[in-house]
């Protein structure tokens, strides 16, 4: 892991919450935008590994951004064939995305062993450098907080954009009708079954970016199965931020900020077993899963088989 | 003005042995409000669903303003200008009411333009509703002018109204068909599909009558009596006769009592039915009249044991079989076969459930028993219900009910969607229940139906059970169940 | 039906392996050197049989009866893999203190622990649902990796072995461990599985539960209106039976197999456990058969990284492919199936 630097332990903190955030903010934003058309993408978790090794690969042999544009086009394949079974032969949405995810495991794992041998890529991966706000870099708390590698801000910039979409077009409004209703968008004139895929294809290039920031914005490297569930997290997120995309942000700075208190009680001297802060983000999206669920009504036509 | 903008000749329709439409002829003329008047089941719907495009006819044809040609889907009805208002709510309940009429209208998102669009047509239609309320939580009659709105920005000038004022009250239905009015004024076209007489004569031009696939009459309103429009639309004057019930005298054991049941409404708030006291004796045909939403739905469902009374006791002496409405999401299991639906329908107390085992054969042999007695058209017990047709899966149903050997059956709708004969069948084996002493309660759309079949009749109506007098006419009836009750209900 | 399944098996089986092998060739190993080593690593001789692929379908059998179970209510436990570490826990914990009963008691204590401890880890998911609504395919989801930081804290932590060099247990007692099929590593445990499997189809087919599991995930609405069943009660028992073979899977793992808690016990037995169960159509039978099956390949798997330097990972590849190609496959015929004209229905105007 790429260590806080010599910062205060609440600079730092911050600093690590946004980092950490990231990944589940890019696939979370994706994952919103496919549930409301009215899909669920377990193979979401695919698309992010399948992204994060895309990614090593690219960033190998052209550089990061090359690594950033072959991680999106992965997760947006993978996130392709999941979606052409789901929307046009409606297959059963949670089993064929958990197939999805173990085909992408097996791949990514064989496909990484093949390319980099036992030894791995190593370190030796070009990274994404964080980036300083101009004019912001120099302030106490914010600006450490604020020097973050690129990826991070097209995530934050990310949140307004899509809720333009959703919101104020007519292209998301089709969107948002196909995920209540589909059979009455469809009376309406929308075209259900195209928006669904295109929506779907658009978390998983998410998805993919989000691998990427792992890989060349943090760990600097690919491991087999290193993605560890965050793109379930993401899943968890987009109910807790009731698929909205101001609503994901916080939850995936929430999140980000329980997997940071790890580096925080390090920086602190705690001895709390280091097994107990990776417990701690799912713990603590079931428990916030179980306080909103109830309250929160998911878009109707969400997973239906219709 | 009298050139047509709307023509359909000699259509056609049957539904396998059911004759719906017999070469119906139609003309609706610019700027008019024309009733299109029939009983249940009369073909009227089905005459305007074949303008819109969702059904195709076996024969006729269609000129729009000049334009030959039947639609093949209602986007093409729509882009030649009809619109239809339908009985049940097309909108999407999550979006705003403005979304719901930018979707309709393909217009503009950008909210200033938006807003000032459909506050436009709003003025201009002279119907008001907020556009940023979410149209879920709106009321019947709202919901109702959101769809006209809806038909209007999809630039609709032939309208067509199916069957508007059926859950609207009085007030509400006098303001819908002043708008009607409005909009032919305005220059639309507006066919009201309705069968109630009042709304022809006062709110009509013009007024075609269909009974039982065929037109009976077609005419100026102004010309018109309610005489005339009930001899048209039931072959003679039995709308003010008295009705005759088969009646059974005695002193036969209660098997239900219901005793000031309040019930909350499925699904939504607020009380469905209201202290409702009722008993039901052995042999009674307890037939409940009523429009839906009325509160019958919640009021069967519980003497059913399906739902939970708010307040107030069910009472039910032995076992109740229930028949819903919905066969295929709540009576049957489609893809399972014949005899798991058995087995499902008749539950513990069957003849092949041995404490925890089940003897499969038996149900089968039993299965097939039952398909035998009653007739239905299945290869085997082994067959799929799902692939039943509509008449043998209810009588699937109808007969695994009775297989409980119930005291008490309670049924909706039995005879939906059924052919003359099925319907008869079904309506014969509950008749026969009765004789058993058996008490049934029953409910159906088609008022003739129960009238037919009950022993007794009671109207459900704004929650409320109303007793029916003994010499009541249908006219009565049908003006208790719309909540019009007569000066010496109790 | 049956025998359409197993059609339909067998081409989802060749088109997963069909897939593996074209994901080797593209990634540049010998697609042909690797086969001959999956095959050979399944198959190619009696201890491979015995002490290779049976012994690794006993969990994928286990784990596939309990989603078999939880699926034929449409309750989609994907945890499994978090309720067998939970099972492997318990039966470590517990089998490191039995040093002093008879293996007649200490054998069904460590399954009787096993199978508490895999009901428990899916407890919680449950009440979840019950009381909040939370989809169990997210919460179960989400406690696999509990559970495996769980086991990594106990085997670097409580539970670690004595000399404290390894994150490992000590080896459980000898009379807790499962006695073996002489001159294999065949442990009493593919008994049971067998029991469990012929025991779970009587269920099935010839009870009133294993026919309200049937109606409600089959037409919940049905089955609560016209059955009086109790659907959230059906679905509940459901899955806590699906968290106790989970659990029971991972307590036999230790004691006929591992003797020891480590990390990475299970390959994955939780997820295989899935294409298993659907493989089979659900079907108890079927399942000791897919189980057999993918027991080989997991094998198969092990040898191939040894001969062929292919990441046992790889197997998932197949597994995966053979879940998407039924599913396809039970789709597409059921919309062919839809699409056949009722007599006297009108078809959907919309």
């Amino acid at each position: 892991m790429i260590a806080a630097m010599d910062l205060d332990p609440l600079t730092g903190f911050l600093a690590a919450s946004l980092r950490v955030a990231t990944p589940l903010l890019l696939a979370g934003i994706g994952e919103t935008v496919t549930e409301r058309s009215g899909i669920i993408n377990l193979g979401l978790e695919g698309a992010m590994l399948a992204g994060a090794l895309a990614s090593a690969i690219g960033a190998s042999a052209y550089g990061p951004w090359a690594g950033v544009a072959s991680a999106m086009a992965a997760g947006a394949l993978v996130a392709a064939g999941f979606a052409a079974c789901v929307v046009f032969v409606r297959v059963n949405q949670i089993v064929a995305g958990t197939a999805v995810t173990l085909v992408c495991i097996g791949l990514t794992g064989t496909i990484y062993r093949r390319a980099y041998g036992a030894a791995g890529v190593g370190l030796s991966l070009p990274t994404l450098t964080p980036i300083s706000v101009p004019g912001l870099g120099n302030l106490p708390v914010v600006g450490p907080v604020l020097t973050q590698p690129a990826l991070t801000y097209v995530a934050v910039g990310l949140v307004p954009l899509v809720w333009w979409g959703l919101y104020r077009t007519r292209w998301g409004l089709g969107l948002r009708a196909s995920g209540e209703a589909g059979p009455l968008a469809r009376a309406a004139g929308v075209r259900v079954r195209s928006l669904r895929f295109w929506a779907t294809v658009f978390g998983g290039a998410m998805g993919g970016l989000a691998g990427a920031t792992l890989v060349l914005a943090q760990v600097g490297t690919f491991a087999e199965k290193m993605t560890a569930g965050r793109g379930y997290i993401a899943i968890a997120i987009v109910v807790l931020g009731r698929w909205h995309p101001g609503g994901v942000a916080l939850a995936a700075l929430l999140f980000g900020a329980a997997t940071a208190l790890q580096f925080l009680f390090q920086s602190l001297r705690l001895t709390v077993p280091y097994q107990f802060f990776l417990m701690l983000p799912y713990l603590l999206t079931l428990l916030a899963l179980a306080g909103v669920v109830g309250r929160v009504r998911a878009p109707a036509a969400l997973a239906a088989e219709e | 003005m009298s050139e047509s903008v709307l023509e359909l000749c000699g259509i056609t329709k049957h539904y396998g042995p059911v004759r719906a439409l017999r070469g119906a002829d139609f003309m609706l003329r610019a700027g008019e409000v024309h009733a299109l008047l029939g009983e249940n089941g009369a073909g009227k719907s089905t005459l305007m669903q074949i303008a819109y495009g969702l059904i195709r006819p076996d024969s006729g044809t269609m000129v729009v303003r000049g334009r030959p040609g039947l639609p093949r889907s209602p986007r093409q009805a729509r882009m030649r200008g009809i619109g239809m208002v339908h009985q049940h709510f097309t909108g999407i309940a999550a979006l705003t009411v403005a979304e719901n009429i930018a979707l309709s209208a393909g217009s503009e998102m950008r909210p200033g333009v938006l807003r000032a669009r459909v506050e436009q047509l709003m003025t201009r239609v002279g119907l008001a509703i907020d556009p940023a309320e979410r149209a879920g939580d709106l009321t019947a009659a709202l919901k109702q002018r959101l769809e006209i709105l809806k038909a209007l920005a999809g630039d609709a000038t032939i309208l067509l109204l199916d069957e508007p004022t059926g859950v609207l009250a009085p007030s509400e239905a006098k303001e819908l068909l002043a708008l009607a009015r409005r909009l032919a004024a305005g220059g639309s076209s507006v066919v009201l599909i309705t069968h109630r007489l009042e709304e022809a004569l006062t709110a009509a031009d013009r007024v075609t009558v269909l009974r039982a696939g065929r037109v009976t009459l077609t005419g100026a309103a102004a010309d018109q009596s309610a005489a005339s429009l009930t001899t048209a639309m039931l072959g003679s004057a039995l709308e003010s006769a008295p009705v005759r019930l088969r009646r059974e005298a005695g002193d036969r054991p209660v098997r239900v009592r219901c005793i000031a049941l309040d019930m909350l409404r499925e699904g939504s708030h607020g009380l469905a039915l209201r202290d409702a006291n009722l008993t039901v004796q052995a042999g009674e045909i307890l037939g409940l009249a009523a429009i839906e939403g009325n509160g019958q739905r919640e009021l069967l469902r519980a003497i059913a044991g399906v739902l939970r009374p708010l307040r107030g006791r069910v009472e039910c002496d032995g076992p109740v079989a229930f028949i819903p409405e919905d066969r295929t999401t709540e009576g049957l299991i489609p893809q399972l076969d014949m005899t798991h639906n058995v087995v499902l329908g008749v539950g513990r107390v069957a003849a092949w459930v041995h404490g925890w085992r089940l003897d499969w054969d038996s149900a089968r042999e039993r299965t097939g028993a039952l398909i035998r007695e009653f007739g239905i058209r299945a290869s085997s017990p082994d067959a799929a219900a799902g692939g039943l047709s509509g008449g043998n899966q209810q009588k699937l149903v109808v007969a695994r009910a009775l297989e409980r050997l119930p005291r008490v059956v309670v049924a909706e709708n039995p005879a939906r969607g059924l052919d003359v004969q099925a319907s008869r069948v079904v309506w014969e084996r509950l008749q026969a229940a009765a004789a058993n002493d058996v008490a049934l309660i029953v409910h159906s759309t088609d008022l003739d139906e129960i009238l037919e079949w009950s022993t007794r009749i009671l109207v459900v109506a704004k929650g409320r059970l109303l007793h029916v007098p003994a010499d009541s006419s249908r006219g009565q009836i049908g003006a208790m169940m719309l909540g019009e009750i007569p000066a010496d209900a109790p | 039906m049956m025998r359409s399944g197993m059609v339909v098996g067998a081409a989802a089986l060749l088109v997963g392996i069909g897939a593996l092998a074209l994901g080797l060739q593209l990634s540049g190993y010998d697609a042909g050197l690797a086969l001959a080593a999956l095959v050979r690593g399944a198959v190619g001789s009696w201890y491979a049989i015995s002490s290779a692929t049976l012994v690794r379908a006993v969990p994928l059998i286990l784990i596939g009866l309990g989603i078999a179970i939880a699926f034929r209510a449409n309750a989609l436990n994907i945890g499994a893999e978090g309720q067998f570490y939970a099972g492997a826990i318990a039966a470590a914990w517990i089998g490191l203190h039995l040093g002093g009963w008879h293996p007649a008691a200490a054998i069904p204590a460590v399954w009787a622990a096993a199978a508490a401890a895999g009901t428990l880890w899916i407890v919680l998911p449950v009440w979840l649902k019950r009381q909040f609504g939370v989809l169990e395919v997210i919460s179960t989801l989400l406690l696999n990796f509990v559970a495996e930081s769980l086991v990594s804290w106990m085997v670097q932590g409580p539970l670690q072995e004595a000399s404290r060099i390894y994150p490992q247990s000590d080896p459980i007692a000898e009379t807790a461990r499962l006695p073996l099929l002489p001159g294999t590593r065949l442990h009493l445990g593919f008994l049971l599985a067998l029991a469990a499997a012929l025991i779970i189809q009587y269920v099935f087919r010839r009870t009133v539960w294993g026919f309200e599991l049937l109606a409600t995930g089959s037409g919940p609405k049905a089955a609560q209106v016209s059955g009086r069943i109790n659907v959230n009660r059906v679905a509940t028992f459901a899955l806590l039976w699906s968290g106790l073979f989970a659990g029971l899977a991972g307590g036999i793992e230790v004691g006929g197999v591992s003797y020891a808690l480590f990390q990475n016990l299970s390959p994955g037995y939780g997820f295989s456990g899935i294409a298993v169960a659907l493989l089979a159509r659900l079907e108890p039978l079927g399942i000791v058969l897919t189980g057999v099956l993918f027991g080989g390949l997991e094998a198969g798997g092990a040898a191939m990284q040894r001969d062929a330097g292919v990441p046992s990972v790889a197997v998932y590849v197949v597994e995966g492919v053979v879940i998407l190609v039924v599913l396809l496959a039970e789709a597409v015929t059921r919309q062919v199936r839809t699409t056949v004209a009722l007599p006297d229905a009108e078809a959907d105007p919309t």
